[in-house]
């Protein structure tokens, strides 16, 4: 019975982690830049669900509406000011850099605004826990919650990006920038649009990670992060499924490690699964193979 | 060019001048260094705050051996390259003993540059045995870690409060793995086991602790032992309290400060030991004027933090007093005149009669307390 519960807590870590590693797959896969400040864009997300709940009073689901819009415009300016003009650069380290920059200038607003102290985040999860077995087994409100947004995201991001017009155009930027230009797609906007969903994904990961490990700082997105791009590139870095079978598989093995191995190393099992993965299969668990043009 | 030149030398003569009138009327400068903001700011805050009070007091009675106070606190975040920033910071006003740091981690780092400088250094709270060992001129007001890692075992086995313990610590924090060492070898001696295995967590996975807590559940444990700050306390709570779990939980200092973070559901935090040398409800007139003025100027109860630097600020006093030393000694005499006289005084303070040993360690008894309604009740 505690493996249940164990094996559940692992799930839901992993959808958050799943939900954060989306953000990432879709700029990289279309954007083909590592957005290293995608991690700080969830702890603003949280900050502003907080402000929204504590300061103003506003019901948690006003609170997430606006973390999100806050976040979508967020991720659009960034695009816009930081990367956009880099876009062309001669080296690709030129972006990467830039935002490991934007990382810093979030997290240090943040602190200059907020401080450091840290903020316990109110639940914005209303639905009740689920007891199983006689109270052996406890499901939390909040994991399932976290379960399920993880799961109508990513159908509603596959339906998204196969059947509309500007999921299409992602899938043809991402294929080919340069020809997509040439059959008439704006590459700017579709690179700006994949930004504003990352963001606004970025938001939904910051409420529901903030609701289930309520300590709210500056530096609060940082591991969640790494881990989210470990779990982006352990699924194959550029696939929406593997961005969450990655994530659901990282949560549940550092969970299974934290309690059948040992808590102190669960974080170096969690990134030798990666080399190891990485060795077996360079491209991740569902990359695709891409084929070097000479 | 030229107008910077004219800047420039209108901000040095304004400099001289200042440094001049500092000379005609000296004081002893006296640095703090704590983490006024950042995850354990709640220690650094009253850490500061306190001190302040102290001196004011001190300085309104008449000063010491006839010389004002001048105290002079900074940030560090709990961030040890900062707090050695800061400290440098303060050498260049001209600082000529500290109290702090106020957290461990930094104060292993200030202390090498205090040893090394042979500055005289009194941590109100650090209270990892490292924080102090880097050389003879470096005094703490609190007890160790090894001390509270066994005072808490003897505590726990004496009161029979359980004979099951589970201890969750943070394995990448001095503070945290000396008090659970201790703890861990306390606890063979006493009447109660620890269960649940090796349950520790780092500062790099320090937001989920729903293993480490089922793991306790699982072991049956009756008593859950937290040597670590209240930050990760307070989400441990409320982990907890969505698995069912409510167990006797029991703190060390670190917990002081558990009930104001901020958007906390206080009501989690109901029946949580703490052993404490300082309780804020204590009917003696020290305590009771401590109390109230702290209360009257920051608007909150102090808590041990609180206590410990009050009680840092007239062990300073005595030691001058003791010695004799000057005010306008440079920083070496100082250290040198205290650092004897440290280990001849005794002082009555808020948190129990204090004497120390050439080492630097403080002996003096804890108390326990419990929180209840929302505020600490001694035992």
């Amino acid at each position: 019975m505690s493996f249940l519960s164990y094996l559940i807590n692992g799930i839901s870590l992993g959808s958050v982690y799943a939900i954060i590693a989306l953000g990432y797959t879709m700029v990289y896969g279309i954007a083909k830049m590592l957005n290293f400040a995608h991690g700080d864009v969830i702890m603003v997300g949280g900050y502003v669900a907080f402000t929204m709940m504590m300061n103003v009073g506003a019901n948690p689901v006003v609170a997430v509406l606006v973390s999100i819009v806050v976040c979508t415009v967020l991720g659009i300016v960034i695009e816009a000011v930081a990367y956009r003009p880099l876009r062309e650069a001669a080296s690709p380290l030129a972006v990467l850099i830039t935002a490991i920059g934007v990382s810093y200038l979030l997290q240090n607003v943040v602190l200059l605004i907020f401080s450091s102290n840290p903020k316990s985040f109110p639940s914005v999860v209303g639905v009740p826990d689920l007891k199983l077995a006689g109270g052996s087994l406890i499901i939390t409100g909040k994991a399932i919650v976290t379960i399920l947004s993880c799961i109508v995201i990513m159908i509603v991001l596959t339906t998204f990006i196969n059947k509309t017009k500007p999921g299409q155009a992602m899938l043809a930027v991402s294929e080919d920038k340069g020809a997509a230009r040439l059959m008439g797609i704006n590459v700017n906007g579709t690179i700006a649009l994949t930004f504003a969903i990352g963001s606004g994904l970025a938001a939904v990961a910051g409420v529901l990670l903030c609701s289930a490990y309520p300590s709210l700082t500056p530096y609060t997105g940082a591991m969640p992060g790494i881990k989210a791009f470990v779990a982006a590139v352990f699924g194959g870095i550029g696939s929406i499924p593997g961005a969450m079978v990655g994530g659901i598989l990282l949560g549940v093995i550092e969970i299974l490690a934290k309690a059948y191995i040992s808590s102190q190393l669960a974080d170096a099992i969690v990134f030798a699964v990666l080399i190891i993965v990485l060795l077996v299969k360079p491209t991740g668990l569902f990359g695709k193979q891409i084929q070097e043009k000479v | 060019m030229k107008k910077f030149v004219k800047a420039a030398s209108a901000v040095l003569a304004a400099s001289m001048v200042l440094s001049t009138t500092a000379f005609a009327d000296a004081t002893y400068k006296i640095g703090g260094i704590g983490p006024v903001t950042g995850p354990a700011s709640a220690y650094g805050t009253a850490v500061m705050n306190a001190a302040q009070i102290a001196v004011d007091e001190i300085n309104e009675a008449g000063g010491v051996n006839g010389y004002q106070l001048e105290f002079n606190p900074q940030d560090d975040e709990h961030d040890a390259e900062k707090s050695v920033n800061a400290y440098n910071t303060l050498k260049d006003w001209g600082m000529q003993m500290l109290l702090g740091t106020v957290t461990t981690n930094p104060c292993i780092a200030v202390s090498a540059e205090a040893a090394a400088d042979n500055l005289f250094l009194l941590t109100p709270s650090a209270s990892s045995e490292q924080a102090i060992s880097a050389g003879d001129n470096e005094f703490q007001v609190c007890f160790t870690d090894p001390a509270q890692g066994t005072a808490s075992a003897q505590y726990i086995g004496e009161h029979e409060l359980a004979s099951k313990v589970a201890v969750i610590y943070n394995s990448s924090d001095a503070y945290s793995a000396g008090i659970y060492a201790t703890f861990r070898a306390e606890a063979e001696n006493q009447p109660f086991e620890i269960v649940g295995g090796d349950l520790a967590f780092t500062d790099d996975s320090k937001t989920d602790f729903s293993a480490q807590i089922q793991a306790a559940k699982d072991a049956g444990a009756e008593l859950v032992f937290m040597p670590f700050y209240y930050n990760e306390a307070s989400i441990v709570f409320t982990q907890a309290a969505s698995m069912d779990y409510s167990p006797i939980w029991f703190g060390v200092d670190g917990m002081d400060g558990i009930l104001t973070v901020e958007g906390f559901d206080t009501s989690l935090a109901e029946g949580v030991m703490l052993l404490t040398p300082f309780s804020a409800d204590a009917e003696d007139d020290l305590t009771k004027n401590f109390v109230a003025k702290y209360q009257e100027q920051f608007g909150e109860v102090p808590n041990q933090f609180a206590a410990d630097a009050y009680d840092g600020i007239y062990a300073l006093k005595a030691g001058l007093e003791k010695s004799g030393v000057s005010a306008e000694a440079d920083f070496t005499e100082i250290s040198d005149a205290l650092k004897a006289a440290f280990t001849e005084i005794e002082v009555e303070g808020l948190t129990g009669v204090m004497t120390w040993t050439a080492d630097g360690h403080v002996s003096k008894t804890p108390k326990a307390v419990v929180i209840e309604n929302g505020a600490y009740k001694g035992l």
